[in-house]
């Protein structure tokens, strides 16, 4: 077992934004997070990197306990983290981000072999600022090309393909699958995307904060999303 | 480069300033102390020192193309305060670029000060990039002053291009920098400063203008730490069919302050000015994302900073 989750709650505004969370999940695994709007999913791997903190609970990863540890702690045990909105800065390059998350001395033409990995034309994205003069899709390529290059035990992305045209996204999907391949560690993806739900080994559906349901693809696929009303389409009367 | 007039510590101040190596490759004028003590002059750059107050001349003829001209000013000695004028006459079409600095090492109780009064008269057409870095070192408590004056007077078609930074040891400073241009010209500037401790930094623009299709672009950033405090006040005056863009953006930390105060006037309906200003720490974001990286919360933030005053 990777990580563990033991009775993680958090609440603000008197909300329940995690109501009791109980999760195991075993090395190796291809992990999909879906579920409605606002059903807790990125407080949720928030919490798993440390970038939010529960109020009771704990949490345990490859056998530590690292409930009280800091972000870069977490990091720095092998767990990454792409964010569902990228971060923007002003004056640090791509180059300079991908050299930080390879966490060793890269090269230019390494750095845009990363790049090309996530569709970008290397060339003329290296020496960019990572500001808002990016596209959001463009931020979202880098954002994922700085957790690929990491190569951790745990990675986690939020939301890969906000952004992300869908031609594009099924090649991207290539890039998460060899990665777990490389690191051959676990991959827990909060995802919608129909073409995610079915490659994962594992589904968890959230709802107001719980975690409604876990279960192969087929069987979330079927019996939660694909028999409910929200993913067929409307019929319209005239 | 070797000289006799020339000892280590004025080497290292130097090599602060300015690219030592490339010095020696066009004109220069090396000013210590408050006197000039090594100067070169080439067949397109002339500098002659003045007669009636401290400082020189630079002429360069028409049409020059791509010589570089340094003028470093050094200052050891505590308790000196150095005045000086230099005047740069660029001929029509000339292309130059410009590199001034001012290093100031003081090791004792006496505080050490230059005031460099730069004047740049561009003649149509001609072209400067103009780079000025400032720098101070020691240990004495005798304070490190600079207080650069800056005039810019850009003729129809001309445009120069400033570049200054101002990042350690400097205790207080006052930058004005004035800016008259005519028709089809353009002036850009781009300051970083970065004050820590008591130091005091104040910036104060001023750009006229005048001439049809004339724009100007100032960029500053800047970030104040420590017990550190900061001004900018930027006047523009858009006095024709003229385009403006003068943007402030500060990391503040610790104790600092910092005061932006924006001023732009239009004075025709054709003037098109815009003015940005942001004061605030580093985002949290910033460091968290670094963070999840693996870089220290101390890291990060130095990672920030470094990319910020890039
Ligand atoms: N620090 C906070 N303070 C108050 N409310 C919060 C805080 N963090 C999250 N919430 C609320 O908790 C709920 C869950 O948020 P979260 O971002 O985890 O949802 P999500 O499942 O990722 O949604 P989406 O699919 O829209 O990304 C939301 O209602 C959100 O407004
Ligand atoms: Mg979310």
């Amino acid at each position: 077992m990777i990580l563990e989750l033991e009775n993680i709650c958090f609440e603000r505004d008197n909300k329940k934004i995690l109501n009791n969370i109980n999760l195991q999940i075993d090395l190796g695994k291809f992990i999909a997070i879906t579920g409605p709007n606002g059903s807790g999913k990125s407080t949720l791997v928030k919490m798993i990197m440390g970038i939010e903190k529960p109020d009771s609970g704990k949490i345990i990863f490859d056998g530590k306990d690292i409930t009280n540890m800091e972000i870069n702690e977490r990091a720095k045990l092998g767990i990454s983290f792409g964010f569902q909105q990228p971060v923007k800065f002003k004056g640090i390059t791509v180059y300079d981000l991908l050299k930080i998350s390879a966490n060793k001395k890269i090269t230019k033409k390494e750095a845009c072999e990363a790049l090309a990995k996530v569709g970008l034309c290397a060339k003329e994205y290296v020496d960019r600022e990572v500001n808002g003069s990016l596209s959001g899709g463009e931020l979202k390529r880098i954002e994922i090309a700085t957790v690929a290059l990491r190569q951790t035990k745990l990675t986690i992305f939020d939301e890969p393909e906000a952004g992300i045209d869908l031609w594009s996204f099924n090649n991207l999907i290539d890039v998460f699958q060899t990665m777990s391949e490389i690191t051959k560690g676990t991959t827990i993806i909060i995802s919608h995307q129909e073409k995610i739900l079915e490659i994962a080994d594992e589904i968890i559906l959230m709802k107001s904060g719980k975690i409604k349901e876990i279960g192969t693809s087929e069987e979330i696929l079927n019996k939660e999303i694909k028999n409910k009303g929200c993913c067929q389409k409307r019929e319209c009367k005239i | 480069m070797e000289s006799k007039n020339l000892n280590e510590i004025d080497e290292q101040l130097l090599s602060e300033v300015s690219n030592l190596e490339n010095i020696t490759k066009g004109a220069y004028n090396i000013r210590k102390n408050g006197k000039g003590v090594e100067r070169q002059v080439t067949e397109n750059v002339n500098i002659v020192t003045k007669k009636d107050v401290s400082g020189i001349d630079i002429y360069v003829k028409e049409n020059t193309k791509f010589e570089f001209i340094h003028i470093p000013v050094i200052i050891t000695e505590s308790g000196l305060k150095d005045l000086v004028y230099n005047d740069f006459h660029i001929g029509k079409n000339a292309n130059v670029i410009i590199i001034a600095g001012c290093g100031i090492h003081n090791d004792h109780h006496k505080d050490a000060e230059h005031d460099g009064i730069h004047r740049f008269y561009l003649e149509e057409g001609a072209k400067v990039r103009y780079i000025e870095k400032h720098y101070g070192e020691g240990n004495g408590d005798g304070k490190r002053i600079l207080n650069p004056v800056t005039e810019v007077y850009l003729k129809a078609g001309s445009s120069l291009e400033m570049e200054s930074t101002q990042i350690k040891g400097v205790s207080s400073t006052i930058r004005e920098t004035k800016g008259v241009l005519e028709k089809d010209t353009n002036f850009v500037v781009t300051e970083k400063i970065m004050t820590d401790g008591k130091q005091y930094a104040k910036t104060i623009f001023d750009v006229q203008l005048n001439g049809e299709n004339s724009s100007t672009h100032v960029t500053s950033r800047s970030v104040a730490t420590g017990d550190s405090k900061q001004e900018f006040i930027s006047k523009i005056y858009g006095n024709e069919k003229c385009f403006a863009h003068s943007e402030c953006d500060a990391i503040i930390k610790d104790n600092a302050i910092v005061t932006a105060v924006p001023e732009i006037t239009a004075n025709n309906v054709e003037a098109n000015l815009i003015h940005e200003a942001a004061i605030g720490k580093i985002a949290g974001e910033q460091l968290i994302k670094l963070m999840t990286l693996g870089l220290s919360e101390k890291q990060a933030e130095e990672e920030i900073i470094n990319g910020f005053l890039r």
